[in-house]
């Protein structure tokens, strides 16, 4: 499998997503954000977490707009995988590969811990490694990660199984307490927690490794 | 040419900013406030001076990056 990381500046979680694709067995390059190409062959984009252009005038707008957004649109559209964590997600809802958008936390407060999520759905290459309504642990860092969609977004996400994930214990006022949502076709994944950060025993937690082995393993027998 | 853009998040959208001052105006004594909502203000210095054409303009620029029409509305003014 080869994976593309995006580089902005103000990202600083391009080196773990890309330790954490490595650990799956993906061969890993790094893309700055001007490169108009994506390297050939790319099966998989990450965009990271950070604060790209310092979240000037709305997270991840700017980002939108960078050349390498343009191809990263090309790429999905020819039906590439996308994973976006973080102010990845914010980006990847900025360029509409995803639906909604995330504002400020309702609580108003920068939120930095591991929570427990539920897995809403299995039924993509990123959750395929769950079972349906197992609760695994992962980290959030974040200040605008409250995802907003109205009732007409929610029903329709409700009745295309596309909601990935859920917090069982709503850290910042999302609808209907959604931590992750894919695209119609299943292959874009955005969410506010990080899975780079609970892929080693090191990290305290490991929950994340399933993701990016189940992404790997249809991948490679793609 | 000065264009001046007006964004505010629609109505229905939750404001937590403003909620949030509003909260720290009713501590300071000021009672009857009851609601507020936060926007943004932002100013263009434009070439040109045909007005409508970049009235047109600034919309495409709202349209396309200075507000997200999802939660956004916005209002151009040309000055």
């Amino acid at each position: 499998m080869k994976a593309a990381v995006i580089v902005f500046p103000g990202s600083n979680c391009d080196r773990d997503m890309a330790v954490a694709l490595e650990q799956a067995g993906a061969d890993v390059s790094m893309v700055w954000h001007k490169d108009a190409e994506l390297p050939s062959g790319v099966d998989v984009v990450a965009v990271p977490g950070g604060f790209s252009f310092g979240d000037y005038l709305r997270c991840g707008a700017i980002a939108a707009q960078s050349p390498v957004s343009a191809a990263l649109k090309d790429h999905v559209n020819r039906g590439g995988y996308a994973l976006g964590v973080c102010n990845g997600f914010q980006v990847l809802c900025e360029t509409g590969l995803l639906p909604g958008v995330l504002m400020r936390n309702a609580g108003l407060k920068f939120v930095c811990k591991s929570v427990d999520l539920t897995v809403a759905s299995s039924d993509s290459a990123f959750t395929r490694g769950y079972n349906a309504g197992d609760t695994i642990s992962v980290p959030v860092a974040h200040h605008d990660g409250n995802y907003v969609a109205d009732e007409t977004l929610l029903a329709k996400l409700r009745d295309e199984d596309r909601i990935a994930f859920t917090y069982n214990d709503n850290p910042n006022g999302s609808s209907a307490d959604i931590a992750g949502v894919l695209s119609d076709n299943r292959r874009v994944l955005g969410m506010m927690p990080h899975p780079e950060r609970c892929v080693d025993a090191g990290h305290g937690g490991t929950d994340g490794q399933a993701m990016f082995r189940a992404l790997m393993g249809e991948l490679v027998s793609a | 040419m000065k264009a001046r853009v007006h964004i505010m998040l629609k109505n229905g959208v939750l404001d937590p900013q403003g909620e949030a001052v509003r909260h720290a105006l009713g501590t300071l004594g000021f009672d009857g406030v009851e609601g507020v909502r936060q926007g943004k203000v932002i100013e263009l210095d434009l070439a040109g001076d045909d007005k409508s054409a970049a009235e047109a303009e600034v919309a495409q620029m709202c349209e396309k990056l200075l507000a997200n029409t999802v939660i956004e509305s916005y209002q151009v003014e040309i000055v």
